[in-house]
């Protein structure tokens, strides 16, 4: 198999500290005066974005530019993708363009794993955010942001650390990730949310469920709040914004009750009055900004492990074979 | 250093020697940075950095300082490597740079053995990003010769002809649990299946 | 072939029974025994070991003419047909235009009775234009020289109790029957695969057993009221096995069919996100393959119905969210069902007879298919070499389309000869 980062299921704990602390050298970058290494210099790295996040894009941009590679943007917006070109007209397109790496934010679960097993193309394929499957860097990032606050970091994996991710898992990429790699690294994950909100089939994943928020605060070392869309009331996933906030949103007395050491994390962009309330947001137990910084160091250390050298540092994709 | 060392390995300096030649590194050092006052010693990981703490502690005796007195560091150039593309890519290791930084200070980087000098050249590039020092000077324990780039050391623990079928192999007690500097053979070309 | 289509085979077990010879004489079986003569000029084919089936019936193909003449037309389809076997098939509605009224249908009907290598019986569309709003005109599909019997709304679901109800009142009249695609349609929006562990992990929207199983309840019930029959086409799940059950026990008139994927292939396979697997019902699990298995042994599911679902290469080469639904499945049903069903010892050739030839065509009610293999019948016939071992290849496939989830897998079986009214459409497994 090729070099590819398509779930976090598909880090060993070896893998996952490995990039950890990779990304912990490399945060180290932002205090010198020249925050660029050479080393993917004459690579390409693409950003194919499907969906529009600027976010998560720019993330990517910066840390493939600050590692030297030349970074070529593809937005599905305004180009043949949206004229009803196919994701293998495209990804032959980019192939025909040398890309080194395809880093691929897509609306269909599975669309990374099929552009990296399909042989349309030769290069490593990053999964920035697939459908409502997996974004394996997300969870990178905010492992690495509880390193840093909950261990004595390098090195570290999170071993017996509780962390508890509230809000739409049934739609989260982020929870997906977020819990393979947790488990992985040896933490205790607790999901809660409505019972509306949790996937049918949440029973084989490696983390418990609860439907009550005040039960699990006091024993959290990182509470992560999902971001919950509007439009998912209208779907009869719960009766009104008011009840949510109420049952599932994290205000200033909930986060009173949390341990002392324990953050509040959120992956952005925050609903201020739904699932977080702007106490919340704003105290400096919330870790969001530090996760955006944190992000571009995740980014950097995987395009790194997976372009760097003459093979990848790192996991290969799932095969049919290997599940 | 190199791979796929094999035995029956000679042993050409032991810890004695070795305690030896960084005595001699650190005086010299100190006769030509006049007092040593604004060096800034630089190790290359991993055993580098060990030599560039020991020498540090030495030049601190020599010039009667207190203990960290004498400012030394880390520098990793894993990602400023020219052969990256040909092996998997690897672990970095970290990079220390002391408070005051490098600029218009007397840098001596520090390596355990001078080969080819590909490693030298990178640790430049790295340096030329993170300041402008005053001037690099490099100290090795071991200069096993064949160079590759127009690059020598200004400080040698040993001049050490070997063969390019020859090993040198540095172990240290920090890392190791012994000082030795060991000559071996390299296994010739892995079979087939390794 | 000789002019007076006369055949002898020699030595086929038929219906996996002890050897016999088998004679064919124009469109009939003359004699069945052992030790017969051949006449002069006939064809004489040597099936020691081999299998004798009448000609297999599928109730539930996708011919896709007129409309999508890109993924099969009646012409390959019934190609594809013949080499897997089968001497009648039964044209799904969905076609473009829609087969919802006597004009289309008998369109389908003559192009099959000109490809000749299967016959071709349309079924119908329940409402018009599959939208579950309108019955279309059912008794003129009837009437038309079709003559449909079974009309399905196929790849959509007649969601509409009322609807539902007065399509199972009105072919009463005629002896027809509703052929269901059960899917509650509200709670499968968006749905990508079954719902369950694996949809969990992959982030595919999930297809819940109950959206089938809820729809099969409410017809069986609805069928009952009525007093009329319903058909369950592409029977997926355990549960719906146990009501099937329930209601034949009850001895309602209903009937039910499977695929043959539905009775190998599990929901794991989709971990690859590789849309082959993508179909609609959707793979299942283990459990519900098991309970299809033991539902077709007894008999609660009554027949094996392919629901061959041609796509061109494009609608599959890309991401599984864009992906078309179904599989082909007319070549490879036989060895499946071999697989599934005989290897394992659930059924006896017999009984494959009886769930791939005779029960359909009753359940279609045609009257030239699905016979006793005696004298005096018609000679539509399917000979099967049991003993072969082989990997699929769809390069090699009649049909146009070449979704089939079984490249590269080894299945049993290979049909060398099928004749259709006694005359040979495959001989030594290829076309004639």
């Amino acid at each position: 198999m090729k070099r590819h980062l398509i779930s976090a299921a598909d880090l060993s704990r070896d893998d996952a500290v490995l990039i950890l602390d990779t990304a912990e050298e490399l945060a180290r970058l932002a205090d010198r005066p020249i925050k660029k290494l050479p080393t993917l210099r004459g690579r390409t790295v693409v950003n194919l974005f499907f969906e529009d996040s600027t976010r998560t894009r720019i993330s990517f941009e910066a840390a493939a530019k600050r590692l030297s590679a030349d970074v070529i943007n593809f937005s599905a917006k305004g180009s043949s993708v949206s004229k009803g070109e196919s994701l293998k007209d495209t990804a032959l397109t980019l192939e025909a363009m040398g890309a080194d790496a395809v880093v691929i934010r897509h609306h269909s679960s599975g669309a990374p794993h099929r552009l990296a097993t399909s042989g349309w193309i030769g290069g490593s394929v990053v999964n920035a955010g697939d459908g409502t499957h997996e974004h394996p860097t997300q969870a990178l990032l905010d492992a690495f942001t509880m390193r840093r606050h909950l261990t004595s970091g390098t090195g570290q994996d999170l071993a017996g650390r509780r962390i508890t991710i509230v809000g739409d898992i049934l739609h989260s990429r982020v929870a997906r990730s977020n819990v393979h790699l947790l488990a992985t690294l040896g933490a205790e994950v607790t999901l809660v949310a409505p019972p509306t909100l949790v996937p049918f089939g949440v029973e084989s994943w490696p983390c418990e469920v609860s439907y009550d928020l005040d039960a699990v605060v006091g024993k959290s070392d990182a509470v992560m709040m999902l971001r919950v869309q509007r439009e998912r009331m209208n779907a009869a996933f719960f009766p009104t914004e008011r009840e949510y906030a109420r049952r599932y949103g994290l205000d200033g007395d909930r986060m009173a009750r949390m341990p002392e050491h324990a953050i509040v994390m959120h992956p952005g962009p925050m609903n201020r009055g739904m699932e977080i309330t702007a106490e919340v947001a704003d105290s400096d137990r919330c870790t969001a900004v530090e996760q955006v910084t944190n992000g571009v160091s995740i980014r950097m250390a995987v395009l790194y492990l997976l372009l760097g050298g003459n093979e990848s540092a790192v996991a290969a994709a799932r095969t049919e074979e290997s599940k | 250093m190199d791979a796929h060392t094999s035995s029956p390995a000679r042993s050409v300096l032991e810890a004695p020697d070795i305690a030896r030649v960084l005595t001699r590194i650190a005086h010299e050092i100190v006769e030509r940075a006049k007092g040593a006052d604004d060096v800034v010693l630089l190790g290359i990981p991993t055993r580098g950095v060990h030599l560039a703490r020991r020498l540090a502690a030495r030049l601190e005796e020599i010039t009667d300082r207190a203990p960290g007195e004498v400012p030394v560091g880390s520098l990793d150039i894993t990602m400023y490597r020219d052969d990256l593309r040909l092996r998997p890519a690897r672990a970095l290791a970290r990079t220390e740079i002391p408070g005051d930084g490098i600029d218009g200070r007397l840098v001596v980087l520090v390596d355990d053995v001078l080969f080819s000098g590909r490693t030298i050249r990178a640790a430049l590039d790295a340096l030329g990003d993170i300041g402008r020092p005053r001037a690099v000077q490099l100290a090795v324990l071991v200069d096993r010769g064949h160079r590759e780039l127009p690059i020598r050391a200004d400080y040698v623990g040993k001049n050490l002809p070997t063969s390019l079928r020859e090993t040198v192999k540095v172990q240290l007690t920090e890392e190791d649990g012994r000082d030795s500097v060991l000559l071996g053979l390299r296994e010739t070309a892995p079979a087939d299946g390794q | 072939m000789s002019e007076t289509n006369t055949t002898l085979l020699r030595g086929a077990k038929v219906l996996g029974g002890e050897p016999q010879d088998v004679l064919i004489e124009g469109e009939r079986i003359a004699a069945v025994g052992t030790g017969l003569d051949a006449p002069a000029g006939a064809t004489v084919i040597d099936a020691a070991g081999q299998i004798l089936l009448p000609g297999l019936v599928d109730l539930h193909t996708h011919l896709r003419e007129p409309g999508r003449e890109d993924s099969e037309t009646v012409l390959t389809g019934t190609k594809a047909a013949a080499v897997g076997g089968f001497t009648a098939v039964h044209a799904m509605a969905n076609t473009f235009p829609v087969a919802d009224t006597a004009g289309v249908v008998e369109q389908v009907w003559r192009l099959g009775k000109e490809s000749g290598y299967c016959d071709v019986q349309p079924v119908g569309a329940v409402t018009v234009g599959l939208e579950g709003k309108k019955l279309a005109e059912l008794g003129a599909m009837r009437d038309s020289a079709a003559g449909v019997r079974v009309f399905s709304d196929d790849g959509k679901c007649v969601d509409d109790a009322v609807i539902m109800r007065r399509a199972l009142e009105y072919v009463k009249a005629f002896d027809g029957v509703i052929a269901q695609h059960a899917q509650e349609p509200r709670l499968t929006e968006g749905a990508q695969m079954n719902e369950g562990i694996v949809s969990a992990e992959l982030g595919l929207g999930g297809w819940p057993a109950v959206a089938e199983e809820s729809i099969v309840a409410r017809d069986v019930l609805l069928a009952a009221h009525v007093g009329s029959r319903v058909h369950i086409c592409h029977l997926s799940t355990a549960g719906s096995v146990e009501i099937v059950r329930w209601a034949k026990s009850k001895g309602w008139n209903v009937t039910a069919e499977v695929t043959p994927h539905h009775l190998l292939l599990t929901d794991e396979l989709v971990r690859s996100y590789n849309p082959v697997y993508k179909v609609n019902p959707p793979l299942r699990t283990e459990a519900d393959v098991m309970a299809l298995r033991e539902a077709l042994a007894d008999g609660t599911i009554d027949c094996v119905a392919t629901d061959h679902a041609p796509h061109p290469h494009e609608d599959k080469d890309c991401e599984w969210g864009a992906a078309a639904m179904g599989m082909v499945g007319l070549e490879t049903a036989l060895s499946v069902v071999q697989h599934t069903m005989v290897d394992t010892g659930l059924l006896d050739w017999a009984g494959v007879a009886d769930r791939m030839s005779h029960r359909p065509s009753v359940i279609g009610r045609l009257t030239g298919h699905g016979r006793p293999i005696a004298a005096g019948e018609p000679a539509n016939l399917t000979l099967l070499d049991s003993a072969y071992r082989g990997v699929v290849n769809p390069a090699g496939f009649a049909s146009r389309s070449r979704n089939t989830p079984y490249e590269g897998r080894e299945l049993p079986g290979r049909v060398t000869h099928t004749f259709l009214r006694g005359r040979a459409t495959v001989v030594d497994g290829k076309l004639a």
